[in-house]
């Protein structure tokens, strides 16, 4: 018979103003089996726990209930405390009274019937208990990072000079992401390439740093600690030990009409391509869908004049699989697309382009080699038309709800650099509100207005319409309360970023939540904030949050140290709510199997003795240092013969009885 | 097409092929055959195949794949749809068991006959497009097509999946014009939650827990089904009310949900003409609409949409989109 004792928290007012505690003690106290029942203020307080472990010993207690906050709070603090007192911790129970009752309900009659509702079901629970051993698992010192742009760079630079490896996996033929497609950066304007491509160099010379770039995360099993992950590295088509990077290919090559995506599609490339001059590795790729060879079998011309004897018509993909104790996903962003926004005439004017275009305009590199000019005919402006807020902050589902946070610096960025190398070209710029908290960031805003005479109208943009070679703004000047049409040579259009497309197909393989806007969420907004809920998985640059370099650099950091952290464990524990099939009760099916997102089963022939007959049947059998307790098993088993230890379906059945009792 | 088979399995049981028949017997009235093994050419002389034998014999070779020797076993088409879920779930052993796909034109249903007001049966025969009915009154007709089951109303197609062999069928051949089989969940989706209540409440009331639909469905092959078990007091939960059964019905068709391949035998054995049919289609159709058609059975590797996990799969919030109903 178990001896219960049930606690029932306060948690200052928090529980204490909406629920009745000293009903909800008074009717724990009649439930079968409790002998013993209080209340008090803090009960995670060091005195609470007192209370808990004296009470044990005194009342000889065997399962404990604590009616508090989320077992995501304090389980592991009461579960501790019942096992200095000598119990074991897997017979501690907790009913959450307040996120799931006072922090939802007004009414104390409601929230404290609710109380005692779920005080019951939770000593219905701890009945049914029975001890349980953790086991531990291996920690594999290697991490994975997913995306190498300047979060994903940063993280791994971290996590390398502790002393641990790390492997990155980037989609594109080179790492370095939107920055280095950026030309100047706020606040310092310093030059992009000139800051990123030294940390480029350092983790692609780093010993610790493995960079597998044109590659992709195909597949991750595991579990913290001990993740397998497969990363397809897609052919190049040029063998990487043997290219030299002298670029001859991609200057002969004749197929050049493929539109740059390094560039926007401003101008165009070559089949074999770099992305960049400062590319790492630097070493091309061939665009298989746009090469001659690949598409007609004739050509052949790259192959012919490498002096390294590089290129590799036959090359395939290869899978490379790899054990991580920890994965970082710092995947990124892009703009969004702007099909759904005619009234800027983005699609049929070519002088109306995103804030990102404009980067690679005015970059040396870019497809004008610097010079701001118009892209229709190639003239200089002498007017342009900056738009903010182009999808952000935006009411209708065309666009996205949150402000995107970057464009009112950048955009500044852009008008005081036009302003200062084209001191003849006027600048005028429509917000919404300037946003520019941050440190020096206010300041480099009023340094446009002031020192570079840029134009602000505070008001937002109708239409743009083109007129002859002009374009025409429509829009409202809200502080003079008046309309307003201009003519103009350029619009700039502050576009709205959104996370990388594939971070769903990412988010799912990791079993890492994302939100509505396909942010990947953190495990606490304050408290938690590079970690996402899935142990193991951590977070890095604007995969989780719209956020500029610096911001991006500091939450890289953060993440490193969560997961050197994570490495510098021996082993970690184990959970041991770990399921397991009753032999006797298995058709060995299959259905559990296929729904084991950690491949913890498998089958086996083994004799069983059903109450005297002797066969030999197929029954499940699960890897206990595989099984996560995810349940999913037991649910898919129509027999009923999986079961979860601590919560087995026995007891979540004598929960649900307490609750409609 | 009786001494066919009745010939066939007489040469595989002397070649030594298989050591036993699985097939269906003459019961005591003329209209129900039974499901029985023959282990003899001699007890041969009993087999019976004709639109009575409905029993789908699948889910025998269960037991007959435990025991020595190997077996051989009458399918009708739909039949192996079951075979062949019964070994993706490893239950039957394909390896001891010689199947002859034997041709179908519809099974019967006795009570269409009987609900005609024609009584007192003493046997019914085939005759083109009649049945031939003896009755102590005297011989009486009734058009084959009106006397089919509704399952056979909506049949899946004469082809069979799985086989040894065929006999009085081809590779490949087509069904009949077919009714649409979800007509009825349509009326059904299309009742108020309070109405569809009322609806299941008085069907399902007609329920006397004889386990005919659970004994008969291949999808039920547990070696101890929960509601048999002491593991979780399921059975005394069934039972605690007078809509009891609602909870042993809905529980069933979550368990055979993705599994059901539509053979419609729990319809067929219920003594008490419960459309339990009904139950399973609804979760087929929504399978169908959720996830892209799929028939359970028709192969024995593909992974089935409610144990898979893809990319496409509808989320929660585009099942109302794509026509789901709460
Ligand atoms: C027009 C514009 C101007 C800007 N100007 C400034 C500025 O002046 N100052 C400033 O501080 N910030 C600026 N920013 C913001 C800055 O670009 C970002 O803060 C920064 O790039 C974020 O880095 P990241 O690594 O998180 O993402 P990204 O730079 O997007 O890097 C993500 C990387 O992950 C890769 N990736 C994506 N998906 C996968 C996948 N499935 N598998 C493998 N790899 C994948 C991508 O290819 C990319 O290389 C500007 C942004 C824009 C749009
Ligand atoms: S509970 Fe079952 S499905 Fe979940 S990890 Fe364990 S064995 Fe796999
Ligand atoms: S689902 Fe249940 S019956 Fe089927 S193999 Fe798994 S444990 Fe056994
Ligand atoms: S539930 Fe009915 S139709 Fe489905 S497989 Fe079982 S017996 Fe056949
Ligand atoms: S009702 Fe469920 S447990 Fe019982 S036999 Fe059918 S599938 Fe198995
Ligand atoms: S066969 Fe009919 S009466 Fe018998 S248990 Fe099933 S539904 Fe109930």
């Amino acid at each position: 018979m178990q001896r219960i004792g049930v606690f029932v928290c306060h948690c200052g007012t928090n529980i204490a103003a909406t629920v009745d505690v000293a009903r909800v003690v008074e009717a724990a106290a009649k439930e079968p089996g409790v002998v013993h029942a209080e209340d008090y203020q803090y009960m995670c307080s060091e005195a609470g726990q007192l209370k808990i472990r004296e009470a044990i010993k005194e009342k000889n207690l065997t399962g404990i209930v604590v009616c508090s906050c989320s077992p995501r709070m304090h389980e592991n603090t009461f579960r501790q405390a019942a096992e200095r007192a000598g119990i074991n911790p897997y017979m501690v129970e907790i009913a959450n009274i307040r996120e799931h009752c006072s922090w939802i309900h007004k009414d104390i009659e409601e929230a404290t019937e609710k109380a005692v509702i779920l005080a019951r079901a939770a000593i219905a629970k701890v009945t049914l208990n029975a001890p349980l051993q953790s086991g531990t698992s291996r920690v594999v010192k290697r991490a994975l990072v997913i995306g190498g742009g300047i979060a994903g760079i940063q993280t791994a630079l971290d996590i390398a000079d502790a002393g641990y490896e790390v492997d990155i996996v980037e989609k594109t033929p080179s790492i370095g992401g939107r920055m280095s497609q950026l030309d100047k950066t706020f606040p310092t304007l310093d030059c992009s390439a000139c800051i990123l491509t030294p940390k480029m160099v350092e983790a692609a010379a780093h010993e610790k740093i493995t960079i597998y770039t044109y590659s992709e995360v195909e597949k991750v099993s595991g579990f913290v600690g001990d993740f397998q992950v497969d990363i397809r590295k897609k052919a190049r088509s040029v063998d990487m030990s043997k290219c030299t990077g002298c670029g001859v290919c991609q200057e002969k090559c004749p197929s050049k009409k493929t539109p740059n995506e390094f560039n926007r599609g401003l101008n165009t490339r070559s089949a074999i391509y770099t992305p960049f001059a400062q590319a790492i590795p630097n070493v091309p790729v061939i665009d298989r869908e746009n090469c001659i060879k690949f598409k007609t079998g004739k050509c052949g011309v790259c192959s012919k004049v490498c002096q390294a004897g590089a290129i590799d018509y036959e090359q395939k993909d290869e899978i490379v699989t790899q054990n991580y104790g920890a994965i970082v996903v710092a995947t990124g962003f892009d703009t969004i697309k702007l099909d759904k926004f005619d009234e800027y005439s983005y699609s049929t004017s070519p002088d109306v382009i995103t804030s990102l275009e404009l980067e690679r305009i005015m970059n040396a590199a870019g497809p004008t080699k610097g010079h701001l000019e118009r892209m229709s005919d190639h003239k200089p402006p002498k007017s342009m038309v900056f738009i903010q807020c182009v999808g952000s902050r935006c009411a209708d589902k065309r666009g996205k709800s949150y402000c995107s946070k970057i464009c009112c610096m950048y955009t500044a960025k852009h008008a005081m650099l036009i302003r200062d190398k084209y001191p003849g070209v006027e600048v005028t710029v429509f917000y919404i509100d300037v946003r520019t908290p941050g440190k020096n960031f206010d300041e480099f805003y009023r340094r446009a207005v002031e020192e570079y005479g840029v134009n602000y109208i505070k008001g937002q943009v109708g239409k743009v319409a083109e007129k002859g070679d002009k374009l025409l703004v429509q829009g409202v000047d809200l502080i003079d309360n008046k309309r307003i049409l201009m003519e103009t040579d350029m619009v700039v259009l502050a576009t709205a970023i959104e996370p990388n497309p594939d971070v769903r197909k990412i988010a799912t393989m990791l079993t890492a939540s994302i939100d509505t806007n396909n942010f990947l969420t953190e495990s606490h907004a304050k408290l938690r904030p590079v970690e996402s809920p899935t142990a193991g998985i951590f977070l890095s640059g604007v995969c989780q949050g719209p956020k500029d370099i610096p911001e991006t650099v500091a939450q890289a950091g953060a993440a490193a140290v969560k997961v050197v952290g994570l490495l510098a464990k021996d082993h970690l524990v184990t959970n041991p709510c770990v399921a397991k099939s009753d032999e006797l009760l298995c058709n060995g099916c299959s259905s559990c199997e296929k729904v084991c997102p950690y491949g913890a089963i498998s089958y086996e022939e083994r004799e069983v003795n059903d109450h005297g007959i002797r066969e030999t049947r197929r029954v499940a059998n699960v890897n206990s240092a595989l099984c996560q307790g995810c349940g999913a098993c037991t649910v898919a088993c129509p027999s009923g013969a999986m079961d979860l230890q601590g919560f087995s379906n026995r007891q979540i059945l004598a929960e649900v009885d307490a609750i409609c009792k | 097409m009786q001494e066919r088979l009745v010939e066939r399995a007489k040469e595989l049981l002397t070649d030594g092929t298989v050591v036993r028949v699985l097939g269906w017997k003459q019961g005591d009235l003329g209209y129900n055959p039974e499901p029985a093994y023959f282990n003899s050419p001699e007890e041969l002389a009993d087999f019976v195949y004709d639109g009575f034998c409905g029993a789908n014999l699948s889910k025998y070779m269960i037991q007959a794949g435990k025991m020595e020797g190997n077996t051989l076993v009458f399918l009708k088409p739909c039949d192996t749809y079951s075979f062949n879920q019964l070994i993706k779930e490893h239950r039957v052993n394909r390896e001891k068991t010689y199947i002859i796909g034997v041709g179908c034109k519809g099974t019967l249903d006795i009570d269409k006959i009987k609900n005609a007001g024609i009584k007192g049966i003493e046997s019914i025969s085939q005759d083109g497009d009649m049945l031939k009915i003896q009755t102590i009154y005297g011989e009486k007709e009734f058009p084959f097509d009106d006397a089919l089951l509704e399952r056979c109303t909506v049949c899946k197609g004469k082809t069979h999946q799985v086989y040894d062999e065929l006999i009085g069928a081809q590779e490949g051949e087509e069904a009949g014009p077919k009714g649409n089989r979800f007509e009825m969940v349509e009326k059904l989706e299309a009742m108020t939650p309070k109405e569809r209540f009322a609806f299941w409440q008085n069907e399902l009331s007609k329920c006397i827990r004889c386990n005919a639909c659970r004994n008969a469905c291949p999808a039920c092959s547990c070696l101890k089904c929960v509601f048999d078990s002491n593991k979780f007091d399921s059975a005394q939960k069934a039972n605690v009310d007078t809509f009891e059964e609602q909870m042993f019905h809905v529980i069933r068709a979550f368990h055979v949900a993705g599994r059901c391949t539509d053979c419609g035998e729990c319809s067929r054995v219920c003594p008490q003409g419960i459309p339990l049919h009904l139950l399973n289609r609804k979760f087929i159709k929504d399978i169908n609409e959720f996830y892209g058609p799929y028939q359970a059975g028709e192969d024995t590797d593909s992974r089935a949409p409610l144990t898979d996990y893809t990319f496409e799969d509808v989320e929660p919030s585009v099942v109302t989109e794509r026509g789901g109903k709460h």
